[in-house]
């Protein structure tokens, strides 16, 4: 029974900056854009968070930063594959390496640098009594908070109400959905842009609660990670909070394993996340392979309006 | 009546004209400075030193011209595979692949003359990469998975199996610790041109430009990967089998970035060692998109970013992280990309 607890906890900790970063991508990408940049949004997100918190010690303050910052980013990607229709590909590859860059920049002076007792647990003590749900759910981070409702907004969203449909129109079919008086440009920037701030807000959970230093490149490809666990989601947010624990109990299992002094050298035990996801990915390709993935119908295809068919 | 101008993309436009690319160098180089600005430095001294540092002195002009090395090879490799739309940014880890499996020879395969040992070793690099890159190419073709993130886990599954090497079995027990391999013996290191760290590998490296070169302008197979490119569903009703293709361009691909890592650790680190690369994978494909893909061109811009690594060193003296050159290419792409859209641009009047 302890053993499941602290399982099931480090699997939500492991897991809650993939499930921001992947939950950012459905919104993105059901609007019919690829944002490849989650591992850049994600590190500029958690370098500026760590750089605003050690400055002013102020938690809301520090999340507005991080929305502005990767907001903006996220309007660039937009203004470069909406506006401009660029290579949405390329696109998300340089924001990956400019984040990366701006970012081992930006933190240089911090590296190494504690944060501690950042973000507030938000304690329900009536619920202790109850077997596991009370220690799993009782002392829970703000941002484990926020990422479940964040799944739940997006659910109800994109399923219960008229906008939702109005989106996954326009990411299916963008021509239809102008010619029924949708604003394709519009639905595609607010998600592009509200979509990287999720991204960046991974990051900034990633630094604040998950490993609580900036350490240059500290992502470590979590943001790949989350853009497979898209995939592997069907771009449906209630799969992707269970795929992105399930990855998060296989990520701590490695390290639990290590700590628990396993014959395997950790360096294997660590190649464990990555493995997965190849393993994940080939799967859903197996099973999909005759039928629809569940994908976007127009994702990745900039729309022009004038274009004739 | 509304007047007005609307901006139309022309689809068929042309590519954007030269200076485009010579823009959007310049621009990120402004971009940059207002970092280095806010950071309280000159951008001015720091873009001299960087400069000098890479090209004013006959030092920096070879170590500009080694870092040069590995950039062509690899952004040759990924602009075969971006040529027919494989998105292979899986450069790093078939490097390292490459160097893991040179390394191994010298290990498993020590005190052969050099005329047996250096040529299984670039064998082996050739072979590694390509290997590398097969692991992303099959399930791209049998099982539809995206190229992108498959690569890029492998990256990271690479760099562990090399800190595994390093700090494990093949660490140098007469190094004090450090994380890296014995050194190779003069017979497992590729000549050097006089007393400098240029090496053979840019002779290598070359070859290679010019032998795919000619082949994608001159041959059959290069007219596929053309066709394929310029449209895929015509290029597979004209019964071109676009999966062989797939299948060999990412073996290719992979195989001159594993090339690219023998050269590095035969040519230049002498040893297998940690860090080995400074995400030389990553700035090819910067290296591959600038030059538009072109294998010449490919030269002209590894020689400009080996430049821009060589002088990221060079600025650490002024208090400066080196990252400022990963920041930099960073821009360069997010510039070239929004100006590469200028050719396809046209203002019409709207009435």
């Amino acid at each position: 029974m302890e053993l499941i607890v602290q399982l099931l906890n480090s699997a939500m900790a492991a897991g809650t900056p993939l499930l921001f970063a992947a939950l950012g991508g459905i919104l993105i990408e059901r609007s019919g854009i690829i944002q490849l940049g989650a591992e850049g949004l994600m590190l500029m997100g958690a370098v500026t968070a760590a750089m605003t918190f050690l400055a002013t010690a102020n938690l809301p303050l520090t999340l507005l930063v991080v929305l502005i910052v990767t907001g903006l980013l996220g309007v660039l990607h937009a203004f470069l594959t909406v506006t401009l229709r660029a290579n949405q590909i390329v696109s998300g590859l340089a924001m990956t390496l400019f984040g990366a860059g701006l970012s081992a920049y930006l933190g240089k002076p911090i590296t190494g640098m504690p944060l501690a007792g950042a973000v507030p647990k938000l304690d329900l003590d009536w619920l202790d009594p109850v077997p596991i749900l009370g220690p799993v759910l009782g002392h829970l981070d703000l941002f484990t908070w926020i990422s479940l409702a964040v799944v739940l907004i997006l659910y109800l969203y994109f399923y219960r109400t008229s906008w939702g449909l109005h989106l996954r129109a326009v990411g299916d079919n963008p021509a239809t959905a102008d010619v029924m008086g949708i604003r394709v440009q519009g639905f595609r920037y607010g998600c592009v842009v509200i979509g990287s701030m999720l991204m960046g807000l991974g990051g900034a959970n990633l630094l604040m609660v998950f490993s609580p230093t900036w350490i240059e490149g500290m992502t470590a490809g979590r943001g790949w990670i989350a853009v497979a666990l898209i995939i592997f989601a069907r771009w449906n947010p209630l799969y992707a909070l269970g795929a992105a624990y399930f990855f998060g109990l296989l990520d701590t299992l490695g390290f639990r394993m290590q700590l628990a002094g396993s014959p395997i050298p950790s360096y294997f035990l660590k190649m464990i996340p990555y493995l997965l996801t190849i393993a994940v990915l080939v799967l859903v390709g197996w099973r999909t392979k005759h039928k629809l993935s569940g994908s976007p119908l127009a994702l990745g295809v900039p729309y022009i309006r004038e274009q004739r068919f | 009546m509304k007047l007005g101008y609307r901006v139309e993309i022309d689809p068929s436009g042309k590519d954007s004209p030269w200076w485009v690319t010579v823009m959007a160098v310049v621009l990120a180089f402004g971009l940059v400075a207002v970092f280095i600005l806010v950071t309280g430095k000159n951008p001015v001294t720091v873009y001299t030193k960087m400069l000098g540092g890479a090209f004013a002195t006959p030092f920096g002009l070879t170590e500009t011209l080694v870092k040069a090395i590995p950039l062509m090879l690899c952004g040759l490799g990924v602009s075969l595979a971006y040529r027919i739309q494989v998105w292979n940014i899986g450069a790093e880890g078939q490097f390292l692949a490459g160097a893991m499996a040179a390394t191994a020879v010298t290990i498993y395969l020590p005190g052969q003359p050099a005329w047996i040992s250096l040529p299984v070793m670039l064998l082996a690099g050739l072979a590694a990469g390509g290997l590398w890159g097969l692991f992303t190419a099959l399930p791209k073709v049998f099982f539809n998975v995206n190229e992108l993130i498959i690569s890029l886990m492998l990256n990271y599954i690479a760099i562990l199996g090399l800190n595994y090497v390093v700090f494990g079995p093949w660490k140098d027990p007469k190094g004090f610790n450090f994380p890296g391999t014995p050194p190779f013996t003069d017979a497992q290191t590729l000549p050097a041109f006089g007393d400098t760290r240029l090496h053979f590998g840019l002779i290598l490296a070359l070859v290679a430009v010019v032998l795919a070169a000619v082949a994608v302008k001159y041959t059959r197979w290069g007219y596929e990967l053309r066709l394929i490119g310029a449209n895929p569903e015509a290029a597979r009703h004209a019964g071109i089998n676009i999966r062989r293709h797939v299948i060999f361009v990412m073996l290719l691909s992979g195989g001159l970035a594993g090339l690219a890592g023998m050269a590095e650790v035969s040519g230049v680190a002498h040893r297998l060692l940690y860090g080995i690369s400074p995400g030389y994978g990553y700035t090819a494909i910067i290296v591959a998109w600038i030059a538009r893909l072109n294998p010449f061109g490919i030269v002209v811009s590894a020689v400009l970013f080996g430049g821009l690594i060589a002088g990221g060193y060079s600025v650490q003296t002024l208090g400066l992280p080196s990252s400022i050159s990963s920041l930099l290419q960073g821009s360069v792409l997010f510039f070239l990309i929004a100006g590469s859209i200028l050719g396809k641009v046209r203002l019409r009047r709207t009435v």
